[in-house]
């Protein structure tokens, strides 16, 4: 399968300037690939970089130095770590999905038309797009009653199902999974699982992080060992 | 039916067409205001394309509105050049039209919101006057039209229609804001320049405000320079961010990267003081 | 009688030169304002110190001059004006429309047409019709500079959107030789359509705001409106009480105060002109005694 993301000698610090300029270094001389079709989990004790690696992947992190190369559907390779705001953006709407952990609520736009969104950003028909939404949420459980509700008032567990639906919903090459199944129960669990099986089947290359040992091992083809990369461990050592 | 024969508006939707959008509709370079020695603003160069909307932040006196004016033709910059795409394709260099020009661009293919409605507003004529006032400018001609046009527009800003005849004076702060928004959007503008459009009002206010600017902006492909302090506005609204202190651009990027990841020290002692709730 | 002590028509020769040159820029320019170095008349602002001025300019010793107020040629403000030039420039002076060579008037314009030569002097007490809307002067010059008259239609706008209708009956705006919107001074809007394609040469003179314009013969002057509410006159229900004329502006006259009222023609020398048996007849007494 071709690569679809290529991560190679990245390294990330933060220099906190409210507190004497303290250098922090995150991680670095990260390097992995992700090829189509194939879902690769950062692994590695909490706080070692992993959420900070998916942010430079999305662009919403600097990058100190490395190369984060993305390949466009067009074949077009793009290199995230130096790319201007503007193409970040083009790259976000054509290649990267991004599923988070929380949702920024927006008032007053109801769940369908959350999750829907994406999809009009890419110029598919209104209508379309609210069906596929509608399919979504009907997958993931979410109760008919909320669809037409801003998800501002859900529960924990409801904001993220309409945060995995706005995730899935597009068919971006590749997805950024940010523990999507942090509060979910099981039933709903198994539901991404089987979303992320689909979209493996479909080709997307898929970059997640996992706590829950059970969904990593159902959806995981490797898994990248942060820890070796943990700019705090060199630190250390 | 056109409501604006003689320019040729499209006043329907401004989405430019797809050939378009890869070029910026504006783009300053190396532009400067300064009072006496003081400095408005310093060397700013940035550019606007189609749809996208660049929010300005910075305290007050970063030399933002300054900036802003001098995009929008309002102050003459001491130096730069500031160019803009006209509708037939040509780029312009802004101080060198025509009073005459500036003005006709002003009022059809672009809008300016103030922070203060009375400032944007004529507040001595009723609210559906105050929203045909730029198609009676550029030549509409029917009272029908001009009545329906703007009843559009009033309910479109979620004003009822049957407040039509009131004057500004009797709407609230909130509505007013979406009135003076209703008159800047009516002639179909590709470009809308805002300063601190929610600066006076309510929390609460001001949160419905920001959303129905994030939908119209949507639905109507606006391109918006948008003034603010508040950096919660400049995350619900903007794709790209400039930070500004002492009139000089200090740190640009995705909203998000520049929120998320602020790498100037100025820029994190402003992240880090937006209140938590 | 006239005192040695006056120069001919009141004012020096260097201001009457000021304000030809005035007078032929406005000639040049329909319907702009030109300013003007206005003086100090010996009459109070809004007696008619701009008209008067302009009136003084263009007086010759062989023209004859008529002075109408609202029309008549016997009210106070024509009387002072009229015996004014008699004494200043010992001019002839007339009520009949037809023989003057030059009107000067204060809100009407006479009912018979005027012709080729005659010279119609308007009192204007506020020239800038953009006023209503936009107090600041600089910017209303822009306005006409750049022709951007889209604020004229808001008000009209406004009219209908308060009064089903537009409401506005004098002082109603027109654009002049498709350039300039210019105020017609409070003239009632029955007069704005002859104004267009005039034979004669029409001034207007603003004493205390130091304008004048013109509008010189066969000029198209077109008052503004909405398509789907064009411009119209006023029409009377009666034919004039006292000389049965219709097509003509009336004015009201209150009888008694029991209710009595009659319509009659405002212009005075047009109706006197027009009785069917003479002035001393019944109605006419009556008509006299009323005012």
């Amino acid at each position: 399968m071709p690569a679809r993301l290529i991560v190679s000698g990245v390294s990330k610090s933060f220099v906190m300037h409210l507190r004497g300029g303290v250098q922090i270094p995150v991680i670095s001389g990260v390097s992995f690939s992700l090829d189509a079709g194939e879902c690769v989990v950062l692994g590695g004790p909490s706080g070692i970089g992993k959420s900070s690696i998916l942010k430079m992947v999305y662009g919403n992190y600097g990058v100190d130095s490395g190369q984060i190369i993305a390949v466009r559907p067009d074949g077009k390779m793009t290199d995230i770590a130096s790319a201007n705001a503007r193409t970040i953006h083009a790259l976000r709407r054509s290649t990267i999905g991004y599923v988070s952990q929380f949702l920024r609520a927006v008032p007053r736009v109801s769940a369908r038309d959350v999750v829907a969104e994406p999809l009009a950003g890419q110029g598919i028909a209104r209508e379309e797009a609210l069906g596929r939404a509608e399919e979504l949420l009907e997958k993931l459980n979410l109760p008919k009653a909320l669809w037409d509700l801003p998800p501002a008032t859900f529960s924990g567990g409801e904001q993220q199902r309409v945060n995995i639906a706005r995730g899935f919903i597009t068919s971006h090459p590749v997805l950024l999974l940010d523990e999507p199944t942090a509060s979910l129960d099981a039933q709903n669990r198994q539901v991404v699982v089987d979303l992320i099986r689909d979209k493996k089947a479909a080709g997307t290359a898929m970059l997640g992080i996992f706590h829950d040992q059970d969904v990593r091992d159902a959806v995981a083809d490797r898994i990248v060992d942060v820890a070796r990369f943990s700019g705090r461990g060199e630190a250390a050592a | 039916m056109s409501l604006a024969p003689e320019t040729g508006l499209d006043t329907a939707k401004g989405a430019a067409p797809a050939a378009d959008a890869d070029l910026p509709l504006l783009r300053v370079s190396g532009l400067s205001k300064f009072y006496g020695d003081r400095v408005g603003c310093r060397d700013v160069s940035l550019a606007v394309w189609p749809g996208e909307v660049l929010a300005i932040a910075g305290e007050s006196g970063s030399g933002k509105t300054t900036l802003l004016n001098c995009l929008a033709t309002r102050l003459t910059p001491t130096s730069g050049v500031v160019e803009y795409r006209m509708r037939d394709g040509s780029v312009r260099d802004l101080y060198r039209l025509s009073e005459a020009e500036q003005r006709l661009l002003m009022r059809t293919d672009w809008g300016f919101v103030h922070q203060n409605p009375i400032d944007g507003l004529r507040m001595n004529v009723s609210a559906g006057a105050n929203v045909g006032e730029r198609l009676m400018a550029v030549g509409a001609r029917h009272y029908g039209k001009l009545r329906s046009e703007a009843e559009r527009w009033l309910e479109r800003v979620e004003i009822p229609a049957s407040r039509i005849d009131d004057d500004p004076r009797a709407f609230s702060g909130g509505m007013r804001q979406r009135l003076q928004i209703a008159r800047n959007l009516v002639t179909g503008p590709r470009l809308i320049f805002m300063d601190e459009p929610t600066g006076g009002l309510d929390v609460s206010v001001q949160a419905r405000l920001l959303d129905l600017l994030r939908q119209l902006v949507a639905d109507l492909g606006l391109a918006v320079v948008i003034v603010t302090h508040d950096l919660a506005v400049a995350r619900l609204l903007s794709h790209r961010m400039m930070v500004m202190k002492g009139g000089e651009v200090i740190e640009e990027g995705l909203t998000d990267r520049i929120l998320d990841d602020p790498r100037e020290p100025y820029t994190q002692l402003l992240v880090s003081s937006i209140l938590q709730v | 009688m006239i005192s040695a002590a006056y120069n001919f028509a009141y004012l020096d020769e260097q201001t009457k030169r000021m304000i030809r040159r005035a007078i032929l820029k406005a000639v040049a320019i329909p319907g702009y304002q030109v300013p003007f170095a206005s003086r100090e008349m010996p009459m109070p602002y809004g007696w008619g110190t701009g008209g008067v001025q302009v009136t003084a300019a263009v007086l010759g010793p062989d023209d004859v001059l008529k002075v109408i107020d609202q029309g008549a040629d016997d009210t106070t403000n024509a009387v002072a004006i009229r015996g004014f030039f008699e004494k200043t420039a010992r001019v002839r002076t007339t009520t009949a429309t037809a023989e003057a060579t030059v009107i000067q008037t204060r809100h009407r314009i006479p009912e018979e047409p005027l012709t080729a030569g005659q010279i119609l002097v308007y009192q204007v007490p506020i020239p800038e019709p953009l006023r209503f809307l936009e107090p600041r002067e600089t910017e209303t010059r822009k306005m006409h500079a750049l022709t951007e008259y889209g604020l004229m239609h808001v008000k009209l706008y406004e009219d209908i959107a308060r009064h089903g209708h537009i409401a506005t009956t004098y002082a109603y705006p027109v654009h002049v030789a498709g350039r300039y919107v210019m105020d017609p001074s409070p003239i009632p809007k029955f007069d704005n359509p002859k104004m267009n394609d005039c034979e004669a040469l029409q001034l207007f003179g603003a004493g205390r705001e130091k304008r004048i314009y013109a509008i010189p013969p066969h000029t198209e002057v077109v008052s503004l409106d909405f398509e789907d509410h064009p411009f119209r006159v006023q029409e009377f229900a009666e034919p004039c009480a006292l000389c049965g004329s219709t097509g003509v502006y009336l004015d009201e006259v209150i009888l008694d105060d029991r209710g009595g009222r009659m319509f009659v023609c405002s212009d005075t020398d047009y109706c006197t002109s027009h009785r069917p048996s003479g002035p001393d007849d019944q109605s006419a007494a009556e008509w006299e005694n009323a005012r």
